[in-house]
């Protein structure tokens, strides 16, 4: 994979916005065919706090499919304004306008039009509350993605990590570009292996608090937590099945760290592997019939695959160094994981039926994968510049970003399930 | 001469493990690292600590009891042979002070991915245990947890920092 020909767009977008969450985000790469579009400012939203159109800009630069195209002053916010010879190499217009209600509420109108057909693809109202803009604008994100490119944006999902800065530890949950962030929990001890529920009401996580692993569950709408698993040693690595009925945990009560399942209240727990070895971070397949997960049960770290009801786990992992952390694609036919080699961490993926290993980064300190709900990009940890940050990738490994906190290092990075609207 | 050769020891497995915090510092002797490295292999438990006669053994900075922290290999969760004559010492001390509690702490380097090293880290922890009892420690003397990569003695991508990160604490 030479991604590093595509390194010469770097764009950096700053926000101006609560300093809670300023972040720097920093994208290399482009798609293969990156669909040119303009993005209007929208009439009115020179009032608003936050300017709707450049964060939908932001959105679609970010996933590397679209080549934003300046409007040179041109202001069109109605079809009948639209002159399309001012538009030639513009595939696609966004236009539209927004207005503040007389209770505060904010009304955006927007269009889509094709410059090329000169027809209007879709229009829509969207009317939310104003502290509500980030989210209005990567809906109508999600709209032109999914338009433009037939897949379904991930720009309204939301993502969990956690924040440490010094001995404080934070579970946060954040927009998938890292705004908007929101604690779950903060506490002095470390936190680890945040795992969303399917419908992504709750997070699944470990702490220390308690001076060893465990592992709890939490809503996110009233904070309630349950403690899922609290046995001696170490309670650790949960994850949802798909149809949230149960997680699969990693615990050490009975010797060495072995996988079993549990229902989300805690009851019902069930051990399913039995090597005596390291056994640890499963991830059900999408249809919930697999797990995949990793053991040292061949001498060194690999992603091995076994039925959840039982029988023989077979072996992914060929190629060499250590393999950690599988995580399935949402089709269910390929993995990611993060492959240790030569002193770097690479993220990489592999497809089931061709068995190849595919690195899609460079190499460095690049851990915990997690696929975007699409499938389009991939999650991890990495470093920069001393300091642990988010980035992603997308899964033919040509865009990439990094995103900088304003402040601490970020780990244990996830990507949550698409949301209900 | 007996108690000059351990307190030789107990100074060189000291300074192996400089990062811990040294609780126990070892004033009075000069490095011999000839002495010791002949001593360490053929060491046991039995060459090991003097019996208590006033102080707490444990309090003694020459008594292999000193050493608190064991070191592992990449990937390996097996009690190194330089570091049995202090487990073993702590696990006859155990014995002889059954009232006694001990926690041991595993750690990882970072080299895994943050649950296997968990595992890592508790694997370590739980042999120590193993080995604890073996030497006459009760279980119920005895917790083990384990906190992976979270809580490293030293920092940076190197052998410098892995090699400190890979041990298993022994906290009375």
């Amino acid at each position: 994979m030479k991604i590093l020909r595509y390194a010469g767009l770097i764009l950096f977008l700053c926000g101006a916005l609560p300093a809670h969450a300023v972040l720097t985000i920093e994208i290399m790469g482009a798609g293969e065919n990156q669909i040119p579009i303009a993005i209007v400012p929208l009439a009115g939203e020179d009032k608003l706090a936050q300017s709707i159109s450049e964060i939908v800009s932001a959105d679609l630069a970010r996933s590397g499919l679209f080549r934003l195209v300046g409007s040179a002053g041109k202001r069109p916010h109605e079809p009948n304004e639209v002159v399309y010879a001012d538009w030639a190499g513009v595939d696609a217009l966004l236009i539209g306008s927004v207005k503040v209600q007389p209770n505060g509420r904010v009304e955006v109108k927007i269009r889509l039009l094709d410059a090329v057909k000169q027809t209007e693809l879709f229009g829509q109202a969207v009317s939310a509350k104003n502290d509500q803009l980030r989210a209005i604008a990567h809906r109508i994100a999600d709209l032109i993605y999914e338009k433009l490119t037939g897949d379904a944006g991930v720009f309204s999902t939301r993502i969990a990590y956690v924040n440490r800065q010094g001995k404080s530890n934070r579970l946060v949950v954040a927009d998938s570009d890292g705004y908007g962030e929101q604690s779950v929990l903060s506490i002095s001890e470390p936190i680890m292996s945040p795992a969303w529920s399917p419908d992504g009401s709750h997070l699944a996580y470990v702490t220390f608090e308690q001076g060893h692993a465990v592992v709890y569950a939490q809503s996110l709408l009233t904070k309630q937590r349950v403690v899922l698993a609290n046995f001696s040693g170490s309670n650790s690595a949960p994850v949802w099945a798909s149809d949230g009925k149960s997680l699969a945990i990693v615990l050490t009560r009975d010797g060495s760290s072995q996988i079993y399942l549990v229902r989300p209240d805690g009851s019902n727990l069930r051990r399913i592997t039995f090597s005596g070895v390291i056994d640890t971070e499963p991830n059900f397949s999408p249809d919930g019939q697999y797990l995949l997960f990793t053991s040292n049960r061949g001498g060194s770290a690999q992603i091995y695959r076994m039925p959840v009801e039982g029988g023989s786990a077979v072996r992914q992992t060929f190629d060499g160094g250590s393999n950690f952390s599988p995580r399935y694609s949402p089709d269910g036919k390929s993995f990611v994981f993060a492959h240790f080699i030569n002193g770097k961490f690479y993220i990489a993926m592999q497809d089931f039926q061709s068995k190849q290993m595919q690195l899609l980064t460079d190499g460095g300190w690049e851990k915990k994968p997690s696929f975007s709900p699409n499938g389009k990009l991939v999650l991890f940890a990495s470093e920069a510049r001393g300091r642990g940050i988010l980035a992603t990738v997308s899964s033919d490994g040509r865009v990439k970003q990094r995103m900088f906190p304003q402040d601490g290092d970020i780990r244990e990075p996830v990507w949550g399930p698409f949301l209900k609207p | 001469m007996k108690n000059l050769v351990i307190a030789v020891l107990s100074a060189t497995l000291l300074a192996a493990c400089a990062s811990k915090k040294p609780v126990e510092q070892v004033e009075e002797t000069k490095p011999a690292p000839a002495a010791a490295a002949k001593a360490a292999p053929g060491s046991t438990a039995a060459a090991a600590p003097v019996a208590p006669v006033a102080v707490d053994p444990l309090n003694d900075p020459n008594s292999l009891l000193a050493k608190r922290s064991m070191y592992y290999p990449f990937d390996g969760y097996v009690v190194q042979d330089a570091d049995k004559p202090a487990v073993q010492a702590h696990a006859k001390y155990l014995a002889e002070h059954p009232d006694r509690k001990i926690r041991v702490e595993g750690h990882a380097d970072e080299r895994g991915s943050n649950e296997y090293n968990l595992a890592l880290g508790q694997r370590r922890a739980d042999g120590v245990k193993s080995m604890l009892v073996l030497g006459g420690a009760k279980s119920s003397q005895i917790e083990t947890a384990s906190y992976g990569e979270e809580k490293p003695g030293a920092s940076g991508h190197d052998e410098a920092a892995w090699s400190q990160n890979r041990r298993a604490d022994l906290i009375y």
